[in-house]
Parts: structure tokens; sequence; C-alpha cells
């Protein structure tokens, strides 16, 4: 096999085709290093060392390299995570109106602690920067979904089956 | 049509976004149609310079004279140059107890495009970049649509209004981390590469991203542009209540009766801003301090709250204005804690370049929770003042972020020395009573 496929082997097409219509903006290809890493996330939900290999190679760079960039930010993940990721705030003023308190209730409820994800694979709870939301604190995001003015009542509402249609 | 409170004229009672019809027929869109091919970009530059307009993002530089810096007689602008230089809108907003951006981006994203057609117009930017963190997923969906609104209209895109004037504009949504907003740090982003700040010099305005002429701007100092080059400086300056001019996005979170965030007068007293727009402290709680502008901010206290809310007043009261965003300290909430979570969160969000930062942050974070779990020795006050002076410092770290951390530590440790103490003589905290260690 020629490197090409190789990589084909590993990445979809349509992956290798939206990183290579970044690298269009871009004038080294390491530069769309952290555009790639979120295509392939979106596509899979996590960076394997299989993904983080395969990019490293489709951009010319090291493996190593490109994993001091993956493991940089945190909203791209190297372990894999639930099918939604909970972002509770922790920041100051979520902190005076009582995170701590939803984290013991949604760990209590879900089964899970900080990092960790649910059995059945649903959710993946993760601490957060202030959200930008502190006049509604404490506040949380499952998924892209903002949540505001959380107490223990309406978080226990937010993780029943079917919550999220209605 | 409200003049006096432009920011936040398009803003909904509900929130909800203004889109493309809407804001022109509210006057949108004005400011671009006056200034194209009708101003010269040195008579834009010359009119925000005159306006006093200062940076929103948390430093108050002034936009005028950043601008300026950015060489005009540059190949980029000769027709046809495949050279660029650019202009970027941090829209970041990670900063703890700020949520002023996120009103602006929601609410009125034309206006924020408004004002960078016209930013990169002054400034002979032809790529233009929204640096929007990922949890900001609404408004990132509004800024796309409304940049592909921009495009059928001829707002953006090449020949823009028929002018040579041609603007690309591109939203980047972050992948986390605080440093991001520091701005030589989301160049680095931008690039592809871990966020480490940068040595300045040189200055972004002259080498920036890709090494080309790169001007930062926050979200709401970009918002004020359309305004100012419609009205002129004269009318900017006189929204001011004091020698700072315009207004200001202003919030307050913590205990108070309605938290929540208002464009007033730059200048507007604290105690107006805490009482008539916050409604005042929650029943059964009383005031004990303040961060004026968010987490890297020096703790005021009761005695400031006569003070106008501009920079150079709350910069002479000890502080800064910062974001603007104030965050209250209760009477029954641990100043320990208080500080304590911010150091941690500071500290967790090192960008692990240089050593003070990287090292000394969460020193100082440990100390902090041996004080507040009970552990806490005599000397530990010793220490966290050295800390203080070492890590506090601008010049001994390699960007701001450090120094931000260390300024709520120094001035809790200044107003609520006597908690700090205590902590330490009965080995417990006497908000919470239970010895955690
Ligand atoms: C650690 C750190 C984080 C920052 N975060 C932000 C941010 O999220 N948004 C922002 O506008 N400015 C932020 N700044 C300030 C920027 O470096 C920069 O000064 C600002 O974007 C310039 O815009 P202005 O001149 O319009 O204020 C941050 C600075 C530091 C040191
Ligand atoms: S002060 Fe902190 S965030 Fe800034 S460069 Fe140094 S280590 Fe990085
Ligand atoms: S502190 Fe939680 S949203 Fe700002």
């Amino acid at each position: 096999m020629t490197m090409r496929q190789n990589l084909i082997a590993v990445l979809s097409e349509g992956e290798i085709a939206e990183i290579d219509a970044e690298l269009a903006h871009v004038p080294i290809p390491a530069g769309a290093a952290i555009d790639a890493l979120k295509i392939v996330q979106a596509h899979r939900g996590w960076i394997s060392d299989e993904s983080l290999k395969a990019i490293a190679q489709h951009l010319g760079m090291s493996a190593a390299e490109l994993d001091g960039i993956a493991t940089f930010y945190t909203l791209i993940f190297r372990r894999p995570v639930g099918e939604k990721v909970i972002l509770l705030c922790n920041s100051v003023t979520c902190w005076m109106k009582g995170c701590d308190s939803l984290q013991q209730n949604i760990s209590d409820q879900l089964g899970i602690g900080m990092g960790e994800t649910t059995a059945d694979n649903a959710y993946t709870l993760l601490p957060m920067t202030c959200l930008g939301a502190c006049d509604k604190a404490p506040v949380l995001m499952i998924g892209d979904d903002l949540h505001e003015d959380v107490d223990p009542q309406s978080v226990a509402q937010l993780f029943q089956p079917g919550a999220e249609e209605q | 049509m409200s003049l006096d409170r432009p920011l936040t004229r398009n803003v909904r009672a509900d929130r909800s976004p203004t889109d493309m019809a809407a804001y022109e027929a509210n006057g949108g869109y004005q400011g671009l149609h006056a200034a194209m091919g009708k101003m010269a970009p040195a008579d834009c530059l010359k009119t925000i310079q005159d306006s006093n307009l200062r940076g929103r993002g948390g430093a108050g530089f002034p936009t005028g004279m950043k601008w300026s810096f950015v060489p005009m007689d540059d190949p980029a602008d000769a027709p046809g140059s495949n050279k660029h230089k650019y202009l970027i809108c941090n829209a970041d907003e990670m900063e703890p107890g700020t949520f002023k951006d996120r009103l602006l981006l929601e609410c009125d994203p034309h206006q924020l495009i408004e004002g960078m057609i016209l930013a990169a117009y002054t400034i002979g930017a032809d790529v233009a970049y929204i640096f929007i963190r990922a949890e900001y997923v609404v408004a990132t969906a509004l800024l796309r649509k409304a940049i592909a609104d921009c495009h059928a209209k001829g707002y953006l895109g090449t020949n823009i209004l028929g002018t040579d004037f041609s603007l690309e504009m591109h939203v980047h949504p972050s992948a986390g981390r605080y440093i991001c907003g520091e701005e030589t740090a989301l160049i680095s982003a931008l690039e592809g590469k871990r966020a480490n700040p940068r040595a300045k010099p040189p200055f972004p305005q002259v080498s920036g991203l890709w090494g080309r002429p790169t001007i930062v701007n926050n979200v709401e100092t970009l918002c004020n542009i359309h305004h100012i080059i419609e009205r002129g400086p004269q009318w900017f300056q006189d929204l001011g209540l004091t020698s700072d001019a315009g207004t200001k996005m202003y919030g307050v979170s913590g205990r108070v009766k309605n938290p929540g965030c208002w464009e007033l007068p730059i200048g507007t007293p604290i105690r107006e801003i805490l009482e008539d727009y916050a409604g005042g402290m929650e029943d059964g709680y009383k005031m004990r301090g303040f961060l004026p502008g968010g987490g890297s901010t020096d703790f005021l206290v009761e005695e400031h709250l006569d003070l106008a809310m501009d920079y150079d007043t709350i910069g002479k009261a000890g502080s800064r204005m910062g974001t603007g965003t104030m965050i209250i300290l209760d009477d029954r909430t641990c100043p320990v804690g208080f500080v304590k979570n911010l150091v941690e969160f500071f500290s967790r969000e090192s960008c692990g370049f240089c050593t003070p930062c990287r090292d000394g942050l969460p020193w100082s974070a440990q100390v902090l929770d041996d004080i507040e779990c009970g552990r806490g020795l005599p000397e530990d006050m010793d220490t966290l003042a050295r800390q203080v002076t070492f890590i506090g410092a601008m010049g001994n770290t390699h960007c701001a972020l450090a120094p931000g951390a260390m300024e709520p530590l120094a001035s809790g440790l200044k107003y609520f020395r006597d908690d700090f103490e205590r902590h330490i003589t009965e080995g417990s905290c006497h908000f919470h009573k239970e010895v955690h260690s």
C-alpha cells in the first residue's frame, strides 16, 4: 500500500476532503492542525492514536508534534467521550451559587465522577471555565445546549430519558 | 432608536437575534454606506483616534492608536498583491465573571460585522477572523448566517459596494483554553499551534498572523466602530460621564437581586450599577467586596462604591475596570475559598511556557487549599505575600495571565486578612465549619 492509501484506510474520503478544504486557507499544512483535529473529532467523537497518526501524516508533521497540540486544547478529546459531553461551569460565580453540590447531584444521578463516562456511553462529565452566563449561575452545557439557573430539582430532569425532546 | 445606548439598541427583552432585515430597518449598514468611497481609510482612522475609544477587552488601550501602528504603505496594499493584512475579533470571552460579549454576539451579530468591515477598511485588512470560543454555538451559527447575508448584499467579498476594497470574513471556533484570549496566543492558535503567547516586540500590528500586520480587538470595541464613523467623535465623547468616552457594557453577578448586563454611559458610579440595575444585594446577604472587571482584577470594597466606573478612576483606586463585569463577594461566602477558586482556575489555564506561572500558580493554589481546609500555617501568609511579589510583577512572566491571577489574591490578602488568619488559627473554615482535612 502507498502512504496515501494507508492514510485513506484510517481517514475517510469525507474527512480528507474537509481537511483539504482547510488547507487552502493556510500557508503551510501544519497551520490546519487544529482544524484537522476538530474535523476528525466531529466525525468520530474523539482522536484515537490511529487518527492522530493519520492526520499527522496527512499534514506532513510528526505525530508527537500533533499530539502536543491536541493535548493542549481542552475541547480536543484524546480519550473516548460519551454521546453528549456535560460541561459544568466551576468558575467563581457558579461556585458561589453552588456548582459543587450540583456536581454531586449529577454524579449521584449518573453514577460518574468528573472526567468519567456513563456505562451506556450517553454522557461524559467535564468541568469548564466560566461559560459567559454568570448572571444565570449556576450553568452547565449538555452537548450544544446551555442550561441556566440550574438547581438540584431542574438538574434531575435534564438527564431523564426524553428530556432533550421536550 | 436610542442614540445614547448605541450598542444595545437592537437588543430585545427576549434576547432574540436581530437579522439583516431588522438590522437595516433600524439604520444598520448606514455607517458602511457612509464610509465606502466617501471616507478614505485615513479619515476613518482619524475619526476613531479623535473619539478616544479605548479597547473593551480589558486593558483599555486606545483603539485608534493601536490601529495607527499598522503599516499603510505596505506591499499588501498594492492592487493585486497576494500578501494579506488581518483583522481579528477576539470573541474568546473566558475571563471568569464575564458575560458581555455573548449578549452582543447573540443579539446583534450584524453590528459586530459592520464594525469589522469598517475596521478592516481603515487598516487595509483583506482577511478578517472572528475567533470565538467553541461553547458559543448559538452565536457562531448567527455570525455565519450574517456573513452569508453580507455576501449576498455586497457588504463582504470583492469590491465592496463598488469600491476596490475587498474583504473575506471567517468564523473560527476555538478548541478551548482561556489563554487563547491573549492576543498573541490567539494568533498562535489561529496558526494551528499550541496557544503560547509570543514575545513583543514585534507587535502584532506589524508582525502578527503568519508574520503579517494584524489587529486584534475585542467584540465590544468593534461593535462601537460603525456608530462612531456614522455620528462622529464628538457624539461618542459626549456619551461618557467622565473623561472616558462612549458607553460600556457593565455586568453584575453574585448574590444580587437582579444579576445582569447593561449598557450604560462610561463612568456610571458603581453604586448606581449595583443598586439601580442589579437591584442591590439579595435579602439576607451583605456585600463584602467585589472584583470590578472579571476574575483578574483587584478587589474593591464598600468605600469605593461611589467611584465612577471608568478606566482611570478604577485604576487609581488600585484595581482595573477590566471587562466591566463585576463579581460580588457576599458576607456568607468565604473570601479564601473565593480567591482559591480563581487561583486554581488561573493555575489550570497556565499555558506552561514560563516558570513563575507554570510552577508558581499551582503552589499558590496549594497554599490556599491548605488554608481553606484548615491545614494552614502562620508562615503561609508570608509565602502568599512572596508569591504575589514574584508572580505578580509584570515582566517576571511572559504574559499577563500570571500577574492577573495575583490581583484578587493580593487585594484579598489586604482586605480580608482577618479571614485568612482566622482559618489558620482555628484550623478550619468559619464559613463551612466542617474541617475537610
Ligand atoms: C490571559 C488573557 C486572556 C485574555 N482574554 C481575552 C478575551 O477573552 N477577550 C478579549 O477581548 N481580550 C482578552 N484578553 C486581552 C487581549 O490580549 C487583547 O488585549 C484584547 O483582545 C485587545 O482588544 P481591545 O484592544 O479591543 O481591548 C486577554 C488577555 C490575557 C492576558
Ligand atoms: S504567564 Fe502563564 S500563561 Fe502567560 S506565557 Fe507564562 S506560563 Fe503561559
Ligand atoms: S462563572 Fe459560571 S458562567 Fe460565569
